[in-house]
């Protein structure tokens, strides 16, 4: 079987504990406002790679992964290709590799035929890096253009079967950097009992070159990144590791 | 004589090294390896503070005078030609070691041995009047090293230099990379070396004159009046260095002597200082658990014998300067490592050297460099990748692929060439430009820059595309050639250098029967690689000018690349190096030294680069060569460790005289905050090596800063900003601007 993929990326270090092999997959149903891969959206635009040989150039690196590394899966949204995701996750783990899949969940439901496959995709699964792009389903849908409340119903499912995750919001100001809205983040993963880490991604601009590129209208533009203080704030009400 | 009960000895295993000199034997009986962290490490001392502070205003101060801040012009440099110097006379008290080249700190010596036009042009270049009687002695009384060569190159010589398909040769200055023990003067103090070096030349010849025989009682002759020299020198200082040290402090401060001898005599590119750290380690010990020091004053006798490392400086013309930027010496200085037996060698010692770029910020020099392996302790290996991490100023050798080669007493004597500490020595050879010489291929010897022909008129390819076994077919042909006429060059300018600026002070504190490696070098090889395999998978159109000579290329169509993992280029890159090797072999070598061959430039691939036209790779004319091994500029499409795959494949035992890499890693890429990039760093480095390749210059900063500290160069936190370049650690600041537009071009791997 094969799946989609946008690119790889040899030395991945911060999505995912250890050094990881990135597999960016194509296709995202999701049109995020402050999306630094837009070129990842499309689907087809991706190039068609066999999942063995994906694992074949994946096991170069094992080398370099030692105890933590491993390979994580980013995109676009790996959900959108979860057949694929399923074999390629079976054979990594037949050779013992830790497996992480970053997504945003919007994929998500307990409706069949997806509920059944994601439970088998779990049993591969090490890790999840799950995006709560905004807490406010109104907000969300302005931000992304969907609603929220799969994605939270999946954050519980997980926390249901005890899957570690990590939470990561991205810190946008003028769309979810209010405290009032931090707070309410919080006090959903406080409903949580897998949370590994939450981490504070602040926006940055340097996505905005490629919606240009591919012709579309960047909505945050003038919007700056986060100021020094409103990140230490955020991290704060968040209580990730760099709260004080 | 020795005895075994030797007071200087007490409390010292013996061994082998009792009978004679053998100082791996004394470090394999003697030293405590330590498995734990850096929790004992002391901070400087109110002295070190004082000097290295004083030390910082001198640099500023010579910075501001152009780079230089005093030079001689009629006193020539030898081990006894100056009276005492110190950093400062009021703070002379606080200085544990001391000693300096000439009477006064970053004073530059007059050295005109290699050649005195380089001497002189190099007191010009900084506004010094050459003195007239220096010039007279010099040119009509006393010949070069630098005459020598000239009178005796052939035109076919003189050509290659001229369009630098050969450059950096030192033939206008001292070869270098030849490391002294300087451990011995120490161990055994002077006295006993030059008993043993009366007993070498007794012992030279069975009277039979050969030249062989004349040629070496000269030099044990040289080598044991340098020994003679040494003690004036140290008495100078107040110190008799005729017996062995006594205490830490009398072992760092012999040890330094020895190799202040050697930086009073010689001005070679680089002056390693050695393998020292696990030796000095067994003083430091024994001083401690007799209580006769605390871990602050060892650190401190540490911090006073870097800060004279840090001060080593010579006289170089612009020249040498746009080949080797920054004012490096290669005070190359190795911890880590692991012995034979399987024990790691791991001693406090080596964190505290590593603690100097702490206790005293970073440095590009001493050249420190970590014998890596991944069975090294993990306390160590963090704390070495922190010390990356935070200062970029450490650079990384694969000691399990070197320790079958050179044991487990080897020192790197320059960026990454090893040499059998005290047994061996190397004959320095810049290196030849691979790319030029595909271009060689491709037009018949006619240089495109020059349109000289340089090499054998052999017939040019005339064919509009290219035509991959053809190429291969010419380019095997005009490797030979070069590998002939590269190889004889050098054969002439080590004879002469033996004759007319013989290093007889590192030589003296070597084995009289040395084995001699003959160290060539490769550049532009990922150009090379990438362009033959644009040939191979493309189609590579010549474009020519009037003469019909290919200028430039058109190449349309994909074509895989050296640095992504893929074994279609990588292939090419191990042909590549073994073919020119195997051809190297095929020609004598001056004083049957065994040839070995570098992919190493140094800054230099900025120079090679003017000098070369544009290739099939699509890399255009005048752009710099990636430096070293590493892949082109942006030819690597899958990040950081694909790269390092690719150089991994490279085999160490066709590159004996090393495979240089350098990269540079964005700290966000690396990790979320300190633990993790160290962490991550350790994992990258075990992940390397254990695929067998042998170097890697770690870098770990952004483009941003680098921009900023060309752009701000006056910003007090770049005074000091290091950075690693192929095969060495520079001030950024200290680089020419062109060069540090190259440092910035290159790839900076950071993820999307």
């Amino acid at each position: 079987m094969y799946g989609y993929i946008h690119s790889t990326e040899s030395f991945g270090s911060v999505d995912g504990p250890g050094v990881r092999f990135i597999i960016f997959v194509s296709g995202c149903p999701m049109r995020c406002q402050f999306c630094h891969n837009p070129d990842t959206w499309d689907m087809m635009s991706g190039e068609k790679i066999e999942a063995d040989d994906l694992v074949k150039k994946a096991m170069r690196f094992k080398a370099y992964w030692k105890k933590d590394g491993g390979i994580t899966v980013s995109g676009g949204e790996p959900l959108m290709q979860i057949d694929f995701l399923i074999e390629l996750f079976k054979k990594f783990k037949a050779q013992g590799v830790h497996t992480t899949i970053d997504t945003s969940g919007a994929p998500f439901t307990r409706e069949e035929p997806f509920f059944s496959k994601f439970e088998e995709l779990m049993k591969y699964t090490d890790l999840l890096l799950v995006d709560i792009k905004h807490i406010d389903e109104e907000k969300h849908i302005e931000l992304t253009g969907r609603k929220n409340d799969n994605i939270l119903d999946m954050l519980r499912y997980l926390s249901e079967i005890k899957k570690p995750i990590w939470i990561r919001h991205v810190l946008v100001p003028e769309r979810s950097d209010y405290d009032e809205y931090l707070t309410r983040t919080r006090e959903f993963i406080d409903t949580l009992d897998n949370v590994e880490r939450v981490e504070v991604l602040p926006y940055h601009t340097l996505g905005e070159p490629k919606w240009e590129k591919l012709g579309i209208e960047y909505k945050l533009d003038g919007i700056n990144p986060p100021s020094e203080e409103r990140i230490k704030n955020a991290n704060n009400i968040l209580r990730t590791k760099n709260a004080e | 004589m020795l005895n075994e009960q030797r007071e200087e000895w007490v409390g010292f295993v013996p061994g082998k090294w009792t009978q004679s000199i053998d100082v791996r034997d004394f470090i394999q009986n003697n030293y405590t390896a330590y498995d734990g962290d850096e929790s004992f490490l002391a901070g400087p001392t109110e002295a070190t503070d004082k000097l290295w502070g004083k030390l910082k205003e001198l640099q500023k101060e010579e910075r501001a005078k152009g780079g230089v801040l005093d030079m001689d012009t009629n006193i020539v440099s030898s081990i006894t030609s100056h009276g005492p110097g110190y950093i400062s006379d009021d703070l002379k008290d606080l200085e544990q070691i001391v000693g300096l080249q000439t009477d006064k700190p970053l004073k530059r010596a007059f050295m005109p041995y290699g050649g005195i036009r380089m001497a002189e042009d190099s007191l010009k270049m900084y506004g010094y009047e050459p003195d007239a009687e220096m010039h007279k002695i010099f040119t009509d009384y006393h010949k070069t090293h630098n005459q020598g060569v000239f009178d005796a190159y052939t035109p076919e010589m003189r050509a290659i230099r001229k369009n630098k398909i050969v450059t950096g040769l030192p033939d206008t200055y001292g070869r270098g990379r030849i490391v002294g023990d300087y451990r011995r003067v120490a161990l055994y103090g002077i006295d006993y070396l030059m008993e043993q070096k009366a007993k070498d030349f007794d012992n030279c010849g069975d009277g039979t004159m050969t030249d062989d025989v004349i040629r070496l009682r000269e030099e044990i002759q040289m080598q044991y009046r340098s020994l003679g020299e040494m003690k004036k020198m140290a008495a100078s200082y107040g110190y008799d260095i005729s017996k062995p040290a006594t205490t830490a402090k009398e072992a760092v401060q012999w040890l330094y002597f020895g190799y202040l001898a050697a930086i009073k005599t010689q001005n070679g590119a680089a002056m390693s200082v050695g393998r020292v750290s696990t030796f000095l380690d067994i003083y430091i010990t024994r001083d401690l658990e007799n209580g006769k020091i605390t871990e602050s004053e060892a650190q401190e006798l540490i911090d006073h014998f870097v800060m004279k490392l840090r001060m080593v400086k010579f006289a170089r013309p612009d020249s040498y300067n746009q080949l080797f930027s920054g004012d490096p010496v290669w005070a190359t200085l190795e911890v880590a490592g692991i012995g034979q037996d399987g024990r790691h060698m791991i001693t406090k010692n080596d964190y505290r050297f590593l603690h100097t770029l702490v206790n005293m910020g970073p440095a590009p020099e001493p050249n420190l460099t970590v014998l890596y392996s991944s069975r090294l302790p993990e306390n160590f290996k963090k704390f070495a990748a922190y010390i990356s991490v935070k200062t970029s100023s450490v650079q990384y050798e694969n000691d399990d692929v070197m320790r079958p080669v050179w044991g487990d007493d080897y020192s790197i004597c320059c960026c990454v060439s090893a040499t059998q500490t005290g047994k061996e020595m190397q004959f320095f050879g810049a290196r030849a430009n691979l790319a030029k010489c595909l271009m060689y291929a491709i037009n018949g010897g006619v240089d495109v820059k020059t349109l000289a022909q340089v090499g054998p008129a052999y017939k040019p390819i005339t064919s509009e595309y290219l035509d991959y076994d053809e190429v291969m077919e010419k380019y095997d042909a005009m490797m030979e050639w070069l590998a002939g006429v590269y190889v004889n060059t050098l054969n002439l300018i080590h004879y002469m250098h033996d004759k007319y600026y013989y290093e007889a002070a590192e030589l003296a504190l070597i084995d009289t029967d040395v084995r001699r490696t003959f160290a060539t070098g490769i550049a532009g090889f990922s150009h090379v690689v990438d362009s033959l395999s644009a040939i191979k998978y493309a189609k590579v159109k010549t474009i020519r000018n009037e003469q019909g000579i290919v200028v430039d290329f058109e190449t349309e169509g994909d074509f895989p690349r050296y640095g992504n993992d893929d074994d279609r280029a990588d292939e090419i890159a191990v042909w590549l190096l073994k073919t020119f090797m195997g051809k190297l072999k095929h020609y004598h070598t001056y004083r049957n030294s065994e040839p070995t061959t570098s992919i190493l430039t140094i800054t230099s691939n900025v120079v090679y680069g003017k000098a070369t036209s544009s290739l099939p790779d699509g890399r255009k004319a005048g752009e710099p060569l990636s430096p070293g091994a590493n892949p082109s500029y942006g030819a690597e499409k899958n990040g950081l460790l694909a790269s390092l795959n690719s150089v991994a494949k490279l085999p160490y035992e066709y590159a004996l005289d090393g495979i240089s890499n350098t990269q540079t890693i964005s700290p966000d890429a690396l990790g979320h905050d300190d633990t993790e990039r160290t962490n991550n760093l350790v994992n990258v480095l075990d992940g390397y090596f254990d695929q067998g390749a042998h170097h890697l210059n770690v870098n770990v900063f952004g483009t941003e800063k680098l921009i900023d500290a060309m752009e701000h160069p006056e910003k007090e936190e770049y005074a000091n900003f290091t950075i690693r370049v192929s095969g060495y650690a520079v001030k950024f600041i200290d680089l020419t601007k062109e060069q540090q537009l190259d440092v910035i071009s290159r790839t900076c791997h950071k993820s999307m």
